[in-house]
Parts: C-alpha cells; sequence; structure tokens
C-alpha cells in the first residue's frame, strides 16, 4: 500500500509547503493530537471486538484535506511506532484508509453538501456528520477488503493463509456492520459537535 | 483564555476520559478491534498462527506496548491511570512531531 500512500504524502507535504503558514502550525498538532486522543476511545460492539473514530473528517474540514492527510498519519505512525497499536509493516495501508482515504471522502462529501451555505449554518453541520459517517465506512470497508484479500493473495505451500486468515465474505460484513452502526455514528457525532462548538467560537477557521 | 488553549484543554479532558476506552470494553468482555490481533489472539480465533505473522510478529519492539508502563500492573485502576499517562505521552509526542514537521514545511512561507 506504501505505492499508493508515499504519493500522497509527498503531495500533501508540497502543498502545505507551498500554502501553509508558521502560525498555523499549532493547529496541525492540535489535529494530529486530537486524531491520536480519539483512536483510544474504543468502544465495544457485538461479538466481542472494539473499534474507534478517526476524526479524519473533523480535521479535513478544519484545516484542509492535504494536512488532515498529514496529521491523521502522524497520528497513526507514533501509535505503531511507540505503542505497538497497528503494526508496522501495514503502516501504509493504515495511513491510506484513513489518513488518505478517509480525509478525502470526508472532505469531499463535507464540500458537496455544505456547498455555498452559510458558515455557521445547519447545513454545514449536516454536511459534516453525512460527511463524517461515510468517511469512516469508506475507510472501514476498504480496510476490510485488504484483511479480506490476504487469504486469496498469500498463502504459504500448503494453502495456509500467510497473514489474515479471514476471506472477504467474513472481513467485509464484520467491519461494515460495525461501522454502519455505531462507529460511524460516533465519528458523525464527534465531529459534528466540534464544529458546531468552532461555528460559536472560531468560525472563521471553517471558512 | 485564548481560543487557543480552550482547545488545547478540551484534548486534556479528552486524555482524561480515555479510561472510558479501556473500562468500557473491559465492562463489555470485548477484545481489541476487528483485525488487530496479535499471534496469541489469532490462534485463539483461528487455532492457528499465519506463518507470516509469525514471521513478522517480533520484528518491532515498541517502547509502550499496548499503551502500558514497563513494570507489573494489574487491575483496572492501575491500568486506567497508565492509559492517562502514556495518552499523555502519546498526545505530546504527537503533537511535537505534527508542530515540527509543520514548521518545517511552512519555512518558506514566513514572510506570506
Amino acid at each position: 500500500m506504501y505505492a499508493l500512500t508515499i504519493p500522497f504524502w509527498a503531495a500533501a507535504s508540497w502543498r502545505l509547503n507551498r500554502t501553509l503558514k508558521a502560525r498555523q502550525a499549532p493547529y496541525l498538532a492540535l489535529g494530529a493530537a486530537f486524531s491520536f486522543v480519539i483512536m483510544m476511545f474504543n468502544i465495544p460492539i457485538l461479538g466481542g471486538t472494539t473499534g474507534h473514530a478517526t476524526g479524519a473528517t473533523l480535521i479535513a474540514i478544519l484545516l484542509g484535506p492535504w494536512a488532515a492527510v498529514i496529521s491523521v498519519s502522524v497520528a497513526l505512525i507514533i501509535q505503531a511506532l511507540l505503542f505497538g497499536d497497528g503494526g508496522i509493516t501495514s503502516i501504509g495501508a493504515n495511513c491510506f484508509n484513513m489518513a488518505i482515504a478517509g480525509v478525502f471522502t470526508g472532505y469531499g462529501v463535507y464540500r458537496l453538501i455544505a456547498a455555498y451555505s452559510d458558515v455557521k449554518s445547519k447545513r454545514r453541520l449536516i454536511a459534516c456528520a453525512v460527511a463524517a459517517y461515510v468517511s469512516l465506512n469508506v475507510s472501514a470497508v476498504i480496510t476490510a477488503v485488504q484483511f479480506g484479500l490476504q487469504p486469496l493473495l498469500e498463502r504459504s505451500a500448503a494453502g495456509q493463509p500467510l497473514y489474515a486468515p479471514f476471506p472477504l465474505s467474513v472481513a467485509i460484513p464484520a467491519m461494515a456492520l460495525e461501522h454502519l452502526f455505531l462507529f460511524g455514528f460516533v465519528e458523525a457525532a464527534v465531529t459534528t459537535l466540534v464544529i458546531r462548538y468552532f461555528q460559536r467560537n472560531d468560525p472563521a477557521m471553517l471558512a | 483564555m485564548t481560543f487557543m488553549k480552550k482547545l488545547w484543554i478540551g484534548i486534556g479532558v479528552l486524555v482524561l476520559l480515555t479510561p472510558l476506552g479501556v473500562i468500557i470494553p473491559a465492562l463489555f468482555r470485548a477484545e481489541g478491534a476487528w483485525g488487530e490481533w496479535g499471534i496469541d489472539r489469532i490462534e485463539k480465533i483461528v487455532g492457528f498462527v499465519p506463518e507470516g505473522m509469525k514471521r513478522l510478529a517480533g520484528s518491532w519492539k515498541a517502547p509502550l506496548p499496548d499503551y502500558a508502563l514497563p513494570g507489573h500492573s494489574t487491575g483496572l485502576a492501575a491500568e486506567s491511570v497508565e492509559y492517562v499517562a502514556t495518552g499523555i505521552i502519546g498526545v505530546a509526542i504527537t503533537a511535537a512531531v505534527m508542530y515540527l514537521l509543520a514548521k518545517i514545511l511552512a519555512r518558506k512561507n514566513e514572510t506570506k
């Protein structure tokens, strides 16, 4: 997945290099920190597993998608390197699923629905809720597909899966259902609440 | 209090609330996220350890695995305290790294 992820990182760095001002650095730091913290909230679901939101859409709305790509990636990488949370070899895939696919899906849907509405309008809130919901589910399904393809792609000589053992027929429902029915809403709620806070306290950031 | 300060306080509050991310799953006896399995867990689920996973499993030793601090600790209370502590460490490092990265990327735009 690094083949897909690295170009995005490069593009994001290049874009930020052209447009970012030093005084915006604290906001990116805040965004990355927020993403990190929000991923520490494991929410249990039926079937005995847990899941988490990512904050990808929120950061994309507030700081723009390219900054969000870097912010969420930083959070994911530190999680993996420092805490062993998420795997080292899968950093490329994780970043693509959440920091790239999640960010751009969320940003795209948000802009689509928000269009030219007023920064403080309810339409913006609806836009960010829907965007966050869709974005997290997209991330989840892409992740499920990557898991589900493993048994097809990587098998030992004896036919045993080398890595993730569950096929698409298990992976996709497992991931999709829990994100469609629970975690998507959590992401939407968190995103909307924070955006509403910004609407009331610092609407300039939403422009 | 500046807006910025309020935001950081918000993050601080979230960090203090993170034990919920440990306590709630414990109450429901839930395991980790789907797919984030270590080799002992996967063995319990499917009855074998996939070869590739076994090979890669030891390739990286994280300094603070699973958000726990070094040393022995048992019980939900201790885990919660450690979770907050590692949460603070994680937030601090993430924020610092991102801040530095942002400053480096913004270097040439100083005059704008």
